[in-house]
C-alpha cells in the first residue's frame, strides 16, 4: 500500500534535513589547514619541481632501505660522511671535510664540519657521528635481516653488535666535537666510499630516539617499521621532509632554509615526487606537463623525447650485463673450454650496436673503466663462431644443450630490453652448435627464485654499482663462493674468493690496483663464471625549463643544484 | 526480510570463507613472492633461506593459512611488502577506498545519466535515427577496451589538448586539506574550492572511460525493457483511461522498466571494481583498483588478499543491495 502524501513528503524533509545537519557538523570540524598569509606569495622564488617516480619509497629511514625509489628521495634529506662528486663516483667531502686512515688501515679519523645542525635543530657532531654507527650495530630481531639491513650485511657488516657473527665494523670513538674516528676489524678498500651511501647517512640522534628507529619488528608476510621511518626523517639535508600524501601519491619535501653550506642551498622551494608507477603513463604525465621529469625512460623513446623537446640526460654506464654460467648441473659447463667457447660465440658488439642505446660499450670484464682496478690491456674476447665450435669439438662438448633463462615483465638500467638481448645472444650460441632450450619467467615472478636456486645453466642479469671500488661489482658477484653462479662446485671458487678478499684487504693503493687488475684478467682467463657483456648508460628526462640536474653514473643526483624557470 | 537478509549474510560468510582458503592457496603456488621482491638482485640462496624462515614461509601452508585467517579475524591483514611498504594492508585499503569510490560514483552516475533517458528514448522512436545511432554506440562501448579508451581520452585531451590532467587525483603542489578521504568532499567541506575543481578534473577522463561498459548495457537493457512494457495491457488500459502521457511515461512504463535496470547497475557496480584495475593503472590513479594491479605485479601477498576478499564482500553486499530495493520499487515484492 502506498503511503499517504503528506508523510512521504515529511520523510523526504526529514531525510534532507538530516543530510543537511551532518553536512554543517561535517563542516563545523573540518577546518582548511592552509596558510594563506606567506606559502601563495612566497611560492614562486624558486619554484616547484615534481619528478615522476616509479614506485611509493619503501621506507624514509635510508639505513633499512634497498631500493631506488627509497634512495633518491632521502638522498635529498640526508647527508653522509662524504658524498660523491656531482657527474662521477668518485669521493668527495661533505659532512667530513677531511679524513685520514691510520697506517694499519684500520682506524679512520673524521674530521667533521662545525655548524651543521639536523632539521629537528639539536647539533651534528663527532658524538652524533658515533650515535649513528652505534645504532646501525646495535640491531636486534628483525632489523638483523638480510632485507632490512641489507647494505650493513653487505658492507659493513655481515655482524652486529651481539657478536653473533663477525662484522667489519668494530667501534667509533669522539675525541672531541670536531673529530670522530671509525674503527675497522680488517682492511677494506670500502672505506670511506660506503659513507657517502644513502643507507650510512647521519640521522638526528634525537630524532632516531624519540620515535624509536631501531624498533622493526617481523610482522605477518612483512616487517613492521617504527614512526621515524615512516613519518619522522630528520637529517642534514638540503631538502626537509614536508609529507607524504599517500591518499594522492605524493611526497613533499622542502627547501632546509638554514642548510650549512650556503653553496649547496636548494634552489627550488619544493621538491615533489609524484608516483606514478606505469612507464607509459609517466611518459604522458611529462608530456601533459604534470611532471617536469622522470627516471630510466625506455632506450626505444630517447629519440621521440628529444624531439619533442624533452632534455633526456644520459648518465656514464656504471653498470655491467652478464651472461652467467651455473657451475652446478650441466658438468660440461664445468669445463673451462666449453665457458670460453660460449664466450666466442658471443657477438657483443653487434649486440651493443643494435640492441643498446649510443654510449653503451662491450665489457671487456666485470668492472666499468672508470673504477679502480680496471684492466686497461684486457682485451675484449672477440666473437668467433669457428673458435667456438673447435673449442667444444676439443672439450668433447659438440651435443652441448642448455638451459638458458631469460626474464620477462622487467627492464633493469643495465639491461632495456632483456627479450632482445636474449634474442641475439640465443642465436649466436645456435650458430655454434649450442642447442638452447630458452626459457622465460617474470622477474618477480620465479626468474629470480630459479636463477638463485640454480635451475638454470645460463642466464641474463647484471648489476649497478654504488660507489667507486672493483670490490662493488666483482666480490658482489664471487666474493662467496655460495653465490648463484655456484662457483662453490668448482675448484676455483674458493680461490676466487680468498684472492678477492686478499685484494679488498690490501691497504697499500697501489698494490691493491695491482691485484685488482690481475683479478678481473684471471677472471675472464682463468676462471669465467660468467661471460661479461655490456656497460649501458640509463638516462633520465626532465622538461626543458628544468635547469643544474647533473646525471650521476650512480643514478644518486642530488637535486639541490636544480632549478625551474 | 529479516530473515532473508540474515541469510545471505551467512552466505557471505561462508563465500569468504572458501574463497580466502583458494586464493591464500593459489598465490603461494604462484612461481616468486615477496622474498624475491624484497631482495632482488642482491639475494643469495643464504638470505633468500633465511628470510624465509623469518617470514614463516617455510611452514607447511595450512599452519600459514591458519595464522593468517586468526590475525584476519581480528582485523590484522598484515603488512605491504610492496605497494607502500611499511603501512598495513588494512590502512592501504582505507586511504584507497575513497578514491574508487569517487571514481566509481562518478562512473556509474554517468552511466545512468546517459543510458536511462537515450534507452527510454531510443525505445520511444524505435529504428529512428537516433535509435541507430544509440545502438550502434552502445555495441562500441561494450567492444572498445577500456584501457585503449582510457590511452586515447588521455592522449588527445590531455598530452595533445592539455585540456584536463592525465593522472593522479589531485594536482601535487596544491595544498588541499585532507578530511574524510574523499577529495572532491574536502574540498567542499573545507572550502577549499579550487581543490574540489582539481580533484573533479582528474576523475573526467577516467570517469568517462569506466563509464563506458556500465552505460552501454544500462542503455541496452532500459531501451529493451521500456519496449517490453510498452506493449502491456495496463499501458494500453491507462491510455484508455486517459491518462495524461506525463503521468502513464512515469508511473507506468518507467517505473516498471527500472526493476530490471536496477538488477543491471547493482551487477555493473561489481563490474565497476573490475574496470577500475584497467582505469587506474593507465591514468596512475592511485585508488584500489591500480593496488590491486600492483600487489599482483609485486606479489604483495597481504595487500592482494585484504583486496580480494574485500572485493567479494562488496559484490556479494551490492548484490544483497539490489534485491532489497526491489522492495521500495515494486510494491508487489514489499507486500509478500
Amino acid at each position: 500500500m502506498t503511503p499517504p502524501i503528506q508523510s512521504r513528503l515529511l520523510r523526504r524533509v526529514a531525510a534532507a534535513g538530516l543530510a543537511g545537519a551532518v553536512a554543517l557538523s561535517l563542516s563545523a570540524c573540518a577546518q582548511s589547514e592552509r596558510d594563506n598569509s606567506s606559502s601563495q606569495s612566497q611560492g614562486k622564488v624558486g619554484g616547484t619541481m615534481t619528478f615522476g617516480a616509479a614506485g611509493a619509497p619503501e621506507v624514509f629511514d635510508p639505513f633499512y632501505a634497498t631500493d631506488g625509489e627509497t634512495f633518491r628521495v632521502t638522498r635529498q634529506m640526508f647527508d653522509g660522511l662524504v658524498t660523491y662528486k656531482p657527474g662521477t663516483a668518485d669521493v668527495a667531502p661533505q659532512l667530513a671535510e677531511k679524513w685520514e686512515a691510520s697506517s694499519d688501515g684500520l682506524k679512520w679519523t673524521f674530521h667533521l664540519r662545525t655548524g651543521v645542525k639536523f632539521h629537528d635543530g639539536t647539533d651534528f657532531n663527532a658524538e652524533a657521528v658515533c650515535y649513528n654507527f652505534e645504532r646501525m650495530f646495535d640491531q636486534k630481531g628483525a632489523g638483523q635481516s638480510e632485507s632490512v639491513s641489507t647494505y650493513w650485511i653487505d658492507n659493513l657488516g655481515p655482524g652486529f653488535k651481539d657478536g653473533a657473527k663477525s662484522a667489519l665494523y668494530k667501534s667509533c670513538d669522539a675525541p672531541s666535537a670536531d673529530t670522530a674516528v671509525v674503527n675497522v676489524n680488517r682492511v677494506t678498500s670500502k672505506i670511506p666510499s660506503i659513507f657517502g651511501l644513502p643507507s650510512f647517512s647521519m640521522q638526528s640522534p634525537k630524532a632516531l630516539k624519540d620515535f624509536d628507529a631501531n624498533n622493526i619488528q617481523a610482522a605477518g608476510d612483512s616487517f613492521k617499521y617504527p614512526s621515524y621511518a615512516l613519518e619522522h626523517p630528520t637529517g642534514t639535508g638540503p631538502f626537509k621532509f614536508g609529507k607524504y600524501d599517500k591518499a594522492n601519491g605524493t611526497v613533499e619535501l622542502v627547501r632546509n632554509e638554514d642548510y650549512f653550506d650556503s653553496a649547496g642551498k636548494a634552489k627550488l622551494d619544493k621538491l615533489i615526487f609524484k608516483i606514478i608507477p606505469d612507464e607509459t603513463a609517466r611518459k604522458q604525465a611529462l608530456k601533459a606537463g604534470t611532471i617536469d621529469g622522470y627516471d630510466f625512460p625506455a632506450p626505444a623513446d630517447w629519440a621521440g623525447l628529444k624531439s619533442d623537446g624533452f632534455n633526456v640526460a644520459v648518465r656514464p654506464p656504471f653498470n655491467i650485463l652478464y651472461m652467467g654460467i651455473t657451475q652446478k648441473n650441466n658438468p660440461k659447463l664445468q669445463d673451462f673450454k666449453v665457458r670460453q667457447a660460449l664466450a666466442y660465440a658471443i657477438n657483443r658488439q653487434q649486440l651493443v650496436t643494435s640492441q643498446l642505446p649510443e654510449g653503451a660499450k662491450v665489457a671487456t670484464q666485470f668492472i666499468p673503466d672508470t673504477v679502480d682496478g680496471y684492466n686497461t690491456s684486457l682485451q675484449a674476447i672477440p666473437f668467433d663462431t669457428a673458435k667456438a665450435k673447435s673449442l667444444l669439438a676439443e672439450a668433447n662438448a659438440t651435443d652441448l644443450t642448455v638451459n638458458f633463462y631469460w626474464p620477462s615483465e622487467v627492464t633493469r638500467p643495465y639491461m632495456p630490453n632483456p627479450r632482445d638481448i636474449f634474442g641475439a645472444i640465443s642465436a649466436n650460441l645456435q650458430a655454434a652448435g649450442i642447442k638452447v632450450n630458452p626459457v622465460t619467467k617474470p622477474w618477480n615472478g620465479g626468474y629470480l627464485d630459479d636463477v638463485d636456486e640454480a635451475r638454470a645453466d645460463l642466464f641474463l642479469l647484471g648489476w649497478t654499482g654504488d660507489y667507486n671500488t672493483a670490490d662493488n661489482f666483482i666480490a658482489t658477484f664471487f666474493g662467496n663462493p655460495e653465490n648463484r653462479f655456484q662457483t662453490k662446485f668448482s675448484p676455483w671458487g674458493q680461490e676466487l674468493a680468498d684472492r678477492l678478499k686478499a685484494a679488498d684487504s690490501e691497504p697499500d693503493a697501489t698494490k691493491r690496483n695491482q691485484l685488482y687488475q690481475q683479478l678481473n684478467a684471471d677472471i675472464i682467463q682463468k676462471y669465467l663464471p660468467a661471460v661479461p657483456i655490456s656497460h649501458s648508460p640509463p638516462a633520465l628526462v626532465v622538461s626543458k625549463n628544468i635547469q643544474g640536474l647533473v646525471p650521476s653514473p650512480l643514478t644518486a643526483e642530488d637535486f639541490n643544484s636544480v632549478s625551474k624557470t | 526480510m529479516l530473515r532473508y537478509s540474515v541469510r545471505r549474510l551467512l552466505q557471505l560468510v561462508a563465500v569468504l570463507a572458501v574463497l580466502s582458503l583458494l586464493l591464500f592457496a593459489w598465490l603461494r603456488s604462484l612461481p616468486g613472492g615477496p622474498v624475491s621482491a624484497l631482495l632482488g638482485e642482491r639475494a643469495t640462496e643464504e638470505s633468500r633461506h633465511n628470510l624465509r624462515a623469518q617470514l614463516g614461509l617455510d611452514q607447511p601452508i595450512f599452519i600459514q593459512y591458519l595464522k593468517f585467517l586468526g590475525r584476519a579475524l581480528s582485523g590484522d591483514f598484515g603488512i605491504s611488502t610492496g605497494v607502500q611498504s611499511g603501512d598495513s594492508a588494512v590502512a592501504i585499503f582505507v586511504q584507497r577506498f575513497p578514491a574508487t569510490i569517487e571514481l566509481a560514483v562518478i562512473a556509474l552516475a554517468i552511466a545512468v545519466a546517459i543510458g536511462i533517458p537515450l534507452g527510454y528514448m531510443a525505445a520511444r522512436r524505435r529504428d529512428s535515427f537516433l535509435d541507430n545511432i544509440s545502438v550502434v554506440s552502445s555495441l562500441i562501448g561494450v567492444a572498445v577496451p577500456v584501457f585503449f579508451l582510457a590511452y586515447l581520452l588521455k592522449y588527445v585531451f590531455a598530452e595533445q589538448l592539455h585540456w584536463l590532467p592525465d593522472s593522479g587525483r589531485q594536482t601535487g603542489d596544491l595544498e588541499a586539506t585532507r578530511v574524510t578521504g574523499f577529495f572532491i568532499l574536502d574540498g567542499i567541506l573545507t572550502r577549499e574550492w579550487d581543490a574540489s575543481l582539481d580533484a573533479f578534473l582528474h576523475l573526467i577522463l577516467p570517469a568517462i572511460a569506466l563509464a563506458t561498459i556500465p552505460f552501454a548495457v544500462i542503455f541496452r537493457i532500459t531501451r529493451a525493457a521500456v519496449l517490453d512494457v510498452l506493449n502491456e495491457d495496463y499501458v494500453r488500459t491507462a491510455r484508455a483511461k486517459g491518462l495524461t502521457q506525463q503521468v502513464i511515461r512515469s508511473r507506468h512504463v518507467l517505473r516498471n522498466a527500472l526493476l530490471p535496470v536496477v538488477t543491471t547497475i547493482g551487477l555493473q557496480t561489481g563490474g565497476l571494481l573490475a574496470g577500475a584495475i584497467l582505469t587506474e593503472k593507465v591514468f596512475a590513479y592511485p585508488g584500489l583498483g591500480e593496488a590491486v594491479a600492483l600487489s599482483f605485479q609485486k606479489r604483495d601477498y597481504p595487500v592482494l588478499q585484504m583486496l580480494v576478499l574485500t572485493a567479494a564482500m562488496v559484490y556479494v553486499l551490492v548484490n544483497l543491495a539490489v534485491d532489497l530495493s526491489y522492495a521500495v520499487i515494486d510494491p508487489r515484492v514489499r507486500t509478500r
